[in-house]
């Protein structure tokens, strides 16, 4: 009973907030994680976009113009590849807005391990740290940096790679990557534990839904990952010959352990956008998601899927007739949940009364993006002309719609969507607007012709390419201009939101907006739901 | 030397745009076995395989056209008859088994339908018929180099491709070219001596992954005479962008000169190296 009292008497002052330094540095609350989070993925993001600058001025042109050696442009391509994957995207969408909104949204006080969230935090800073360093210190002869593609293929991640620029990156992975299995675990003890009364996991909200299928795909496929870069390090280090023919082994296992890790990475990166882009569509079209259930396990049916269908990475290797038609097979099968969730957004607008706010433009944005890379993906699932495709910038224009027009479009819906809850400040509309259709244009500018180019031929990580592909990489560079122009538009919609005296309301979106969050003030208390919602049964939910 | 039908940048970029995939080899002729300026479509092939998957990409694009401008047309009609305005009243509607339903099985028989030549084309692909000439290929950091074993018709010789900067196409010409005979089945071992590569001719339609410790291979029919360019097509390090594959083919007469002439001219290979039977 005494303990009982203590904590009674403690929470009397409970919106007391510590200190600067034990707030920020120590912190143990999910909404101030969430928000390091989200300004660590902006801060890599930045870092990220800046080697991707980088790369579509080498490609403006033929030739070489700004890297003297070639192999620092690869470089180049490598930390932007791992960096937006690792200290971008997943930091903004798990750790940035999983952190954020889970507990709200299933009414929790807040995440099941709040220490352990406040480590999964601190050590992707740590990665990131790492894999900066290994920009700087020598990875090829007479070249800094890990030029090795994000993929880290052995034997040039091995042999090809003697200085420590490697060993750097493979750190970088194993910090980052244990932050996200701690992560994952929080999020799945917190949404199977810390429900509040009432909300059963088929009344759970789709954003819920999608960070626990991409936790369970977290705690799945990293250690896959994490065994595989100790298996490199060690190739490098120690002398053990995993991926050296010369002692028996080969690089071939090492595409495969990767890739039963990378492809669930795939989905890790877009399933809680799938659920964030669920949530705004209902909210600005004032009606409840279309197909609830189908819509929850369309996405366990794509995390599931997505375990088997890795060596569609691979159908250049040398793999033999039955495996290259089982992947070709079970690949395709992924479209199918995949076209259900796409349906059901479009049959939730329908009959809707559509509000089209900045972050509803995104959504829907996303919606045909995500479509368009969705059926390049269907093209090249077919083994048969992924050999003429595989490695050319058709893939390159593949995965960016539906990460960079994907992935990334949602990240910014989620900012636009929950920026007033998390600040009590609203970005102006037409700022968020303005950024979208800029973004919108500039992406596909920047994106489009690489079909062209992959069509054409034009193989990717080439730092000099042959004149004939000068024109449309010269396109895609303005296409890189324009996107990066609106992310100028962005900060100014922030630094407007702060300057400007008007306050958000709990609920700036109206009876759209059904989920927990909004029924708070907006910024929450820094604790919430002292006394946990009781959730009833809402007509349409399910 | 070049064979391009070159647009204005500008006609071009607007053309490109919203023309998702409706590119075919007649409106932007391509070059024969090399790029040209604003290709949007595949490179002319030559031989039946890529002219299969020629045929069966064009197919997989429309569809792709098709299923996004759907996607598009449903999202803009949603925007224009269900906005506020318009709609004030949202309708409350959240199942529809039927549609539902629907929305599963076409997908489901769209994909059987792409399939089923998919599932033909890879067979083909992948089949292993009786070669007419062999040549092993190895890649090198950061060059090809090229093995003619000892038959009854000649060979018995080494010799590397480096890239020629001198010629045309730059990045794509190479110092000795791989020299192979019109209309005869060759097979292609790949294999490589340190990192990986890839084997790439577009023109051919395909590319196989050169790893050390394994011999892959390939085929390939080549139906008209002429010179094809190809780049590595794995990311092997620093000069990654300068290993160029050029396949010269040839008649059948200038094959039986050229192997008389490269075993004067090449390295002889050695004796004890055989070649795995490739029937």
């Amino acid at each position: 009973m005494a303990t009982a009292a203590a904590h009674a008497g403690h929470d009397a002052h409970h919106d007391h907030k510590p200190s600067f330094f034990a707030r920020w540095f120590l912190s143990t609350n999910h909404k101030d994680i969430g928000t390091l989070y989200l300004l660590f993925a902006f801060c890599a993001g930045m870092v990220g976009a800046f080697l991707s600058f980088g790369i579509r001025m080498e490609m403006e042109e033929p030739g070489l113009q700004y890297f003297s050696n070639p192999q620092t442009y690869n470089v180049f391509v490598t930390g932007h590849g791992l960096i937006m994957v690792f200290f971008m995207v997943m930091p903004a969408l798990i750790g940035g807005f999983g952190n954020w909104f889970v507990p709200l949204m299933i009414g929790a006080p807040d995440m099941a391990f709040p220490r352990m969230n406040n480590i999964s935090f601190w050590l992707t800073v740590a990665g990131f740290m790492s894999l900066v360093c290994s920009l700087f210190v020598e990875g090829a002869p007479g070249a800094s940096g890990a030029g090795t593609g994000w993929t880290v293929y052995p034997p040039l991640s091995a042999a090809g790679h003697p200085g420590p620029a490697v060993d750097f990156a493979i750190f970088a992975l194993h910090l980052s990557g244990a932050g996200s299995i701690l992560g994952a675990i929080n999020f799945i003890t917190t949404i199977l534990n810390m429900r509040a009364p009432g909300m059963t996991l088929h009344k759970m909200p789709l954003f819920a839904w999608a960070e626990l299928v991409t936790a369970f795909l977290l705690l799945l496929s990293l250690p896959v990952l994490a065994g595989a870069i100790t298996m490199l390090l060690t190739d490098r280090n120690f002398g053990t010959t995993f991926f050296d023919p010369a002692g028996g082994g080969d690089p071939i296992l090492w595409q495969h352990l990767f890739w039963f890790f990378g492809h669930p990475e795939v989905y890790i990166m877009i399933l809680p956008a799938f659920g964030i882009v669920s949530h705004i569509i209902a909210t600005f079209s004032r009606k409840p998601v279309f197909g609830y259930l189908a819509m929850a396990y369309a996405m366990v049916a794509i995390g599931v899927v997505g375990f088997v269908v890795w060596a569609h990475h691979m159908y250049t290797v040398g793999l033999s007739l039955q495996t290259q038609s089982y992947f070709v097979f079970a690949t395709m099968v992924i479209a199918v949940p995949t076209g259900v969730k796409i349906f059901s957004w479009i049959a939730t607008m329908w009959g809707g009364s559509i509000r089209f706010t900045a972050a509803m433009h995104w959504a829907v944005g996303f919606i045909f993006l995500f479509t368009v890379g969705g059926v390049t993906g269907v093209v090249l699932a077919n083994s048969a002309v992924d050999k003429y495709l595989h490695d050319t910038y058709y893939v390159v224009a593949h995965f960016h719609y539906v990460l960079s027009l994907g992935a990334v479009f949602i990240i910014f819906a989620g900012v636009y969507y929950w920026f007033p809850k998390m600040t009590g400040h609203m970005i102006p509309e037409w700022a968020g607007k303005l950024h979208f259709w800029l973004a919108f244009i500039g992406a596909n500018v920047l994106f489009f012709p690489m079909h062209f180019l992959g069509l054409a031929g034009m193989p990717r990580r080439y730092a000099d390419y042959p004149e004939a592909f000068a024109g449309w990489h010269k396109v895609s560079t303005y296409g890189g201009h324009i996107f990066g122009l609106g992310m100028f538009v962005f900060v100014i919609g922030v630094i407007l939101a702060f300057r400007s005296k008007e306050r958000a309301a709990d609920n700036p979106w109206g009876e759209g907006a059904t989920t927990l969050e909004w029924t708070l003030s907006s910024p929450p208390p820094f604790h919430q739901f002292e006394t946990l919602p009781r959730i009833v049964d809402e007509p349409g939910h399910h | 030397m070049r064979t391009a039908r070159t647009k204005t940048p500008f006609l071009s970029g607007v053309a490109a745009f919203g023309a998702l995939l409706v590119t075919s080899a007649q409106t932007f002729a391509a070059g024969i076995g090399q790029p040209v300026p604003w290709q949007m479509d595949r490179q002319v092939a030559v031989t039946e395989n890529a002219r299969d998957i020629h045929t069966f990409e064009i197919g997989l694009h429309w569809l792709s056209l098709a299923i996004s401008l759907f996607v598009l047309g449903l999202i803009l009609w949603c925007v224009f008859r269900f906005s506020e305005k318009r709609n004030p009243t949202p309708s409350k509607t959240t199942h529809n088994t039927a549609i539902e339903v629907a929305w599963t099985i076409v997908p489901v028989l769209i994909l059987v339908a792409v399939a089923i030549p998919s599932f033909r084309l890879l067979r083909t692909q992948l089949s292993d018929p009786k070669a007419d000439v062999t040549v092993k290929v190895i890649g090198h950091a950061w060059y090809w180099s090229y093995e003619y074993p000892q038959t009854e018709a000649g060979g018995g010789f080494t010799f590397d491709a480096n890239l020629d900067e001198d010629k045309q196409p730059k990045l794509l010409a190479t110092d000795n070219d791989m020299v192979v005979p019109v209309n005869n089945i060759v097979k292609i071992q790949v294999t490589s001596t340190d990192v990986l590569h890839s084997w790439a001719l577009p023109s051919f339609g395909f590319k196989i992954d050169a790893v050390s410790g394994r011999l892959n291979q390939f085929w390939f029919k080549a139906e008209r005479e002429g010179t094809y360019h190809g780049q590595c097509s794995e990311l092997c390090g620093q000069r990654h962008a300068y290993m160029p594959i050029t396949v010269r083919v040839v008649s059948d007469e200038a094959y039986a000169q050229w192997l008389t002439e490269a075993k004067t001219k090449y390295a002889r290979l050695d004796d004890g190296a055989k070649f795995a039977d490739a029937r």
